[in-house]
């Protein structure tokens, strides 16, 4: 059996989500049904129909909590009614550098995930299920499937389920390491056995998903939200949260901390500040120079917003994007332009190739961060970088190239002078502690000559 | 042949999918083969296009274009560290070095007597216990210079 992730820190009276802080062993059958487990989901099935479910689910304001933030309800009740069969799809490919809180909730509260789907299935009238997990996820998966197997054992899924005249199978299927599938179109793909790249919308998903069927597909936390807010009802659940950012949300707290982890909060209660502060403040308490709010994909806020409150609105009136919430510290040790070559690095690397302005764009992205990196850097590489970001940006056909762009413009936007300096001070092959990164990567000759990658 | 050999786990694999869509098993296909063959030998991969019928040109696509699907032999213990930005803020960069110079190879290597690969990957998931690695798809974390030569004795052992 795998070992159990999960940090475990407690910053609530009783989680929603993140269960096991509070009730270690929630991930066996047993102690979860002990603990409430799967009263939500005899509730549906014996009180209410499904579009109840949509309903309360709708009045829940609850926000997809992959990133994009849409609303579930709503996307439930996009489903045709008269076309079968339909689908339930699960996104866990959780993949966004700094996101680490679908793995927790997999490993450490994973019948939770199940009851969200099984409520997801009935409210849409979907029989089939596949939950996608990335392929690192060969540990969790195994306690996942094992989740789904005392769920059959106890009558929750299979056919018939609990006597109403309902069936539901639940699948996983394992990625094998590609970005890309985290966009919902691509996981589409990559389940029907294609190459994981995204699809043109429309049509969308909900109309023609998985095999032109119509078709939900949720993130892992967002169904995980779903059977508390199905048991306590929508107003229950309105008691965390904003307005327009109801709920708790699960941040992901790593990079220049002293506690990184898993901080389960309600939406819009504390500041950026206040969650460094929560993850024990900065290594040797050094100064914030930037977060990036939802991993690479976010443009970086500098210091001065750290007083930016904790939910989508503010965060996107800051001038970033909440997204999965993974927040990356950088504090004053930390050379931004080594930080966005990182970043950029990433991209180009899960570009999956199929337009473009996102293929080519991170390809000579990299290219110009490698020669400002080996200290040959000009400033006239500075403003190409910003030149290739733009003619990315708006013209990719999907949202990885646009992110792409995030590391880049917002690095220029707020440390432009930085990439000056580090320019002035690494000239002529001056490189100060990145040799031996570059020499693997291939950039720059080791003694060995310049390693080929292909 | 897999299909002998694997036949229940095969069988176990298609169930998941309708019958007409057999296609969708070409990635828990892939991670059978490997188990197999070590790697996704032409072999391995004409055994999988016929399960699902297909071009074997389609399932080689599928291969190259997944970084988990190996297409060259690669060491009994595949090492992968994460050395993408959350992991590098704590020290996952020195860390790599270090791995290169105890196994004597470079990132992207496997060592002379075919124990061990060692790669970096991106982000793993698992960023708040950086350094952190898996090794063949099992999670190492809060890893060490210490522990990872703990760790690279028991699995010379093993």
């Amino acid at each position: 059996m795998s070992r159990f992730y999960g940090t475990k820190y407690k910053t609530m009276d009783r989680h929603v989500l993140l269960r096991d802080v509070d009730v270690p062993d929630i991930r066996e059958y047993d102690v979860y049904v002990a603990n409430g487990g799967y009263a939500a989901w005899k509730k549906a099935l014996t009180t209410m129909t499904p579009d109840e479910v949509i309903n309360v689910v709708k009045d829940s304001g609850l926000r997809g909590r992959g990133g994009a933030g849409f609303p579930a309800g709503m996307k439930w009740s996009f489903i045709p009614k008269d076309i079968f069969p339909k689908y339930v799809v699960v996104n866990g490919d959780e993949s966004e550098a700094g996101t680490f809180k679908d793995h927790q909730i997999i490993d450490g509260n994973p019948h939770q995930l199940i009851e969200g789907v099984a409520l997801c299935a009935y409210a849409v009238q979907a029989n089939t299920s596949y939950i996608y997990l990335r392929g690192e996820f060969y540990e969790p998966a195994q306690t996942l499937q094992r989740a789904i197997d005392e769920a059959y054992a106890h009558g929750m899924l299979g056919k018939n389920v609990l006597g109403s005249g309902f069936d539901l199978d639940v699948h996983i299927h394992l990625g094998a390491g590609a970005y890309i599938c985290g966009e919902e179109t691509a996981l589409l793909s990559s389940l029907e056995g294609q190459l994981g790249q995204p699809r043109l919308r429309p049509p969308f998903p909900a109309v023609q998903g998985l095999y032109a069927k119509p078709t939900v597909i949720n993130n892992v936390e967002t169904l995980a939200n779903v059977p508390p807010i199905v048991m306590h009802g929508a107003q229950w659940y309105r008691q965390y949260g904003t307005e327009k950012s109801p709920g708790t949300k699960v941040f992901c707290v790593s990079g220049r901390v002293n506690k990184p982890g898993n901080y389960e909060l309600p939406l819009g209660k504390y500041t950026i500040r206040e969650l460094i502060e929560m993850a024990g403040g900065t290594i040797d308490g050094r100064p914030v120079k930037g977060v990036l709010p939802a991993g690479s994909s976010a443009p970086i806020l500098p210091a001065p917003l750290l007083d930016t409150k904790l939910d989508y609105e503010s965060i996107q009136a800051a001038g970033s994007i909440l997204g999965s919430a993974s927040f990356v510290i950088l504090d004053d040790t930390v050379d931004i332009v080594w930080a966005a070559r990182k970043m950029v690095r990433f991209f180009k690397h899960e570009s999956c190739g199929k337009c473009t302005p996102c293929r080519e764009g991170t390809y000579w992205a990299l290219k110009l961060y490698d020669k400002i990196l080996s200290g040959h850097g000009t400033l006239a590489d500075v403003d190409m970088i910003g030149e290739v970001a733009g003619q990315m940006a708006g013209k990719c056909f999907c949202l990885l190239g646009e992110f792409a762009t995030s590391p880049m413009q917002s690095t220029l936007k707020h440390f432009r002078a930085e990439y000056e300096a580090f320019i002035a001070n690494h000239q002529g092959g001056t490189m100060n502690g990145y040799a031996d990164e570059l020499i693997r990567e291939g950039v720059i000759a080791g003694p060995e000559g310049v390693i080929a990658h292909h | 042949m897999l299909k002998e050999k694997r036949a229940a786990d095969i069988e176990k694999v298609l169930a998941k999918y309708p019958p007409e869509r057999k296609r969708s098993a070409v990635m828990p296909l892939l991670y059978i083969a490997q188990e197999e063959y070590g790697y996704c030998s032409d072999e391995a991969i004409r055994e999988v296009a016929e399960i699902i019928g297909c071009d074997p040109t389609e399932v080689k696509s599928i291969v190259g274009f997944y970084t988990m699907f190996y297409e060259q032999p690669v060491g009994k213990y595949v090492i992968d560290v994460c050395d993408d930005l959350p992991c590098a803020l704590r020290g996952a960069g020195q860390f790599v070095t270090y791995c290169e110079k105890k196994l004597g190879i470079r990132a992207g290597q496997t060592t002379p007597d075919g124990k061990f690969t060692l790669n970096t990957v991106m982000c793993i998931a698992a960023c708040d216990r950086a350094p952190v690695a898996q090794v063949n798809r099992e999670y190492r974390y809060d890893l060490t210079e210490a522990s990872f030569d703990r760790m690279l004795d028991e699995l010379s052992r093993s």
